[in-house]
């Protein structure tokens, strides 16, 4: 009976009240999504809308100042401007084509939110956006951005004002108004069938960029592929076509917090222990008596205390190697890529770019391949401050 | 039978309606928590709900959360309830129900805490985020203690599985009046009767109604369809205004 499990995580603990729109939603899976006019339409918004696909791009001075060669797989240059479009133009299209008029969403970035709401407007629907009262603040030209797009934006008070409280009201709005709404879930996390259809969804990160950089290197793939993990979408999108080939390193790099004594991190798998939050078995933030604790990263988008099953599943098998960037050296990377190369990454993507910084003595003469997951135009705000 | 049937059956036969109660451990403070579930006590209560508070409870609405939150910030956790009802094994005659979220009780570990709820007189269990697929570890850990687990249905279960949950349940079946999270409302979906026909039709053991009960009087249109009422956020907000538990049973009697 048991389903929607990655070894010993997954699993589907959600109340009673969700497992109709999740039985729903699974049986649309199955139904719609294999029909040759849901993959034609898909497609094409893939190419006209979104852009995709999206180049992989090589970094001549990085690659000289670190000794590696370091290239980027581009999904800041998507539309709205990060990897979250490839999942929401997919999860509207398939909500949709099931009858419904809404696309509920939580974001902590903001750039979900922006995301769903571009795929609203794009498939007349409406888009109710969860998004905690801390992020709304610092994230405030998203936040513009999905109010200029016609979203309603619902600031979450409770709890942390953060990812995690913004997932938990967005689920309570769900449970009212399901027959009417789809939740347009934003990370390969939460209960089956999410984590399986964010990863459909996001897997063409992987399957584009091998085929990218094979055909610039001669046939040869990457020696290492890495990706910043929150929930970890992109990541999950970034691994997916390598994890067969063994000799690529998947690394997936979480939020260390400002490292400092008794500050919160953002990482689950370094840090935590199993345990069941918003409808998954999986690694968790939590003190001993199983409550949540908060979480810290300086990017919004990686500030989850969870992780999605399939990255703890990679973790306990060894296939995925996970390790920790703080603040402060995704910062340095935020900074350097934007000097360097002229690109400025997403706060998130940032992590994943100061892995190959901080291990370039590890990395020398090898090929690394990142996913530059979002663009950081949204974090000038928070870095104004810090910087 | 397990002994929240029986007190609800017993209320039954009185012709009444049993009498659920929620309060979250700790609510208001640790001391007069105790005096409270005296008082529900006291006043006729088939079964005591008491919540274990959680720090992400997607079911619950503001009071009920607000509430929870507070317990927690206190301290209380899941070894303070089992080591103070315990202390207190015997001395109520309702049956006691403990109501969470699964992560609190999965990190307590399930056979310990299968065997502590018996020790403290505990002989039911809600986990609000477990549906049917993922219950059988947790009924397997608490069935040898005699602790059975509460099935949740709604408005939106079908009749396919209602008779899934319904295999094998004990105690009692709590039917979810709504499409949200707990709280007070001023009224109730039409389509509960039909729903709660169908439940009483599948369950051979009692059928309570919970979520957006706030007064005796709600009750009378579903006469002969459920067996118990179950009401929390009612009761929270009657205490938060300084009154007594004891107050809040009186039209219930």
């Amino acid at each position: 009976m048991k389903k929607g499990y990655f070894g010993d995580f997954g699993g589907q603990f959600i109340p009673e009240l969700l497992m109709p729109p999740l039985i729903e939603l699974e049986e649309a899976m199955a139904t719609i999504l294999p029909t040759e006019e849901f993959q034609t339409r898909f497609t094409n918004m893939l190419k006209e809308n979104v852009g995709r696909p999206s180049a992989i791009t090589y970094c001549p001075n990085l690659s000289k100042d670190l000794g590696l060669d370091l290239w980027l797989k581009r999904e800041d240059l998507n539309h709205s401007g990060a990897h979250k479009i490839n999942n929401t133009l997919g999860q509207g299209l398939l909500a949709k084509m099931m009858g419904k008029d809404v696309l509920l969403a939580e974001t902590g970035a903001g750039m979900h939110g922006v995301a769903t709401t571009v795929a609203a407007a794009m498939l007349d629907m409406k888009a109710v956006i969860y998004m905690g009262a801390t992020d709304v603040v610092r994230q405030a030209p998203n936040v513009n951005r999905m109010r200029l797009m016609g979203a309603e934006i619902v600031p979450v008070e409770s709890g942390t004002k953060t990812l995690k409280d913004a997932i938990n009201e967005a689920l309570r709005r769900w449970l009212s108004d399901q027959e009417t709404t789809h939740y347009c879930f934003g990370t390969a996390a939460g209960p089956h069938p999410f984590p399986t259809l964010v990863r459909e969804f996001q897997q063409i990160i992987s399957k584009e960029a091998r085929q990218q950089f094979m055909d610039r290197n001669a046939g040869r793939l990457p020696d290492v592929v890495v990706a910043c993990v929150g929930g970890g979408s992109n990541a999950i999108g970034m691994f997916h076509n390598f994890v067969p080939d063994e000799s690529v390193e998947l690394v997936g790099v979480e939020a260390a917090g400002t490292g400092e004594p008794g500050c919160y991190s953002s990482a689950p798998l370094d840090h935590g222990t199993d345990g069941v939050l918003h409808g998954m078995l999986t690694k968790l933030l939590q003190t001993v008596d199983g409550q949540i604790e908060p979480s810290h990263s300086v990017a919004p988008g990686l500030d989850y205390p969870g992780v999605g099953p399939e990255h703890a599943h990679l973790h306990a098998t060894g296939r995925g190697h996970y390790v920790t960037i703080n603040d402060e050296q995704a910062i340095n990377a935020f900074k350097v890529l934007s000097r360097r190369e002229g690109i400025i990454p997403a706060l998130e993507s940032s992590h994943a770019v100061a892995y190959a910084i901080e291990n370039k003595d590890r990395l020398q003469g090898k090929s690394v391949l990142v996913c530059l997951s979002g663009r950081g135009d949204k974090d000038l705000g928070i870095l104004d401050q810090i910087l | 039978m397990n002994p929240m049937q029986i007190k609800i059956e017993e209320a039954k036969a009185k012709g009444k309606v049993g009498l659920i109660p929620f309060l979250p451990a700790g609510f208001p403070d640790r001391e007069q928590f105790w005096t409270e579930l005296a008082e529900l006590d006291a006043a006729g209560a088939s079964v005591i709900e008491i919540g274990m508070p959680f720090s992400d409870p997607v079911a619950d609405g503001p009071v009920v959360e607000k509430a929870s939150l507070k317990c927690l910030a206190d301290g209380i956790n899941l070894a303070w309830i089992l080591t103070e009802l315990k202390k207190r094994k015997g001395q109520f005659k309702a049956a006691l129900l403990l109501m969470g979220y699964l992560n609190p009780v999965y990190q307590y570990g399930l056979d310990k805490f299968g065997k502590d709820c018996a020790e403290a007189g505990v002989s039911g269990l809600i986990i609000a985020d477990m549906p049917l697929e993922e219950s059988q570890f947790v009924k397997d850990a608490i069935a040898p203690h005699n602790v059975a687990l509460v099935p949740l249905i709604g408005l939106n279960t079908t009749k396919e599985r209602m008779k899934l949950y319904a295999d094998g349940a004990q105690g009692f079946c709590y039917f979810v009046s709504v499409l949200g999270t707990t709280g007070q409302r001023e009224s109730l979906p039409a389509r509960i009767k039909e729903k709660l026909a169908e439940a009483k039709e599948v369950f051979d053991i009692p059928v309570a109604l919970g979520f957006g009960i706030k007064h005796p009087d709600q009750l009378a249109e579903f006469e002969g369809l459920m067996d118990a009422a179950v009401f929390g956020s009612a009761l929270i907000s009657h205490i938060q205004s300084g009154n007594s538990s004891a107050s809040f049973m009186e039209p219930w009697k």
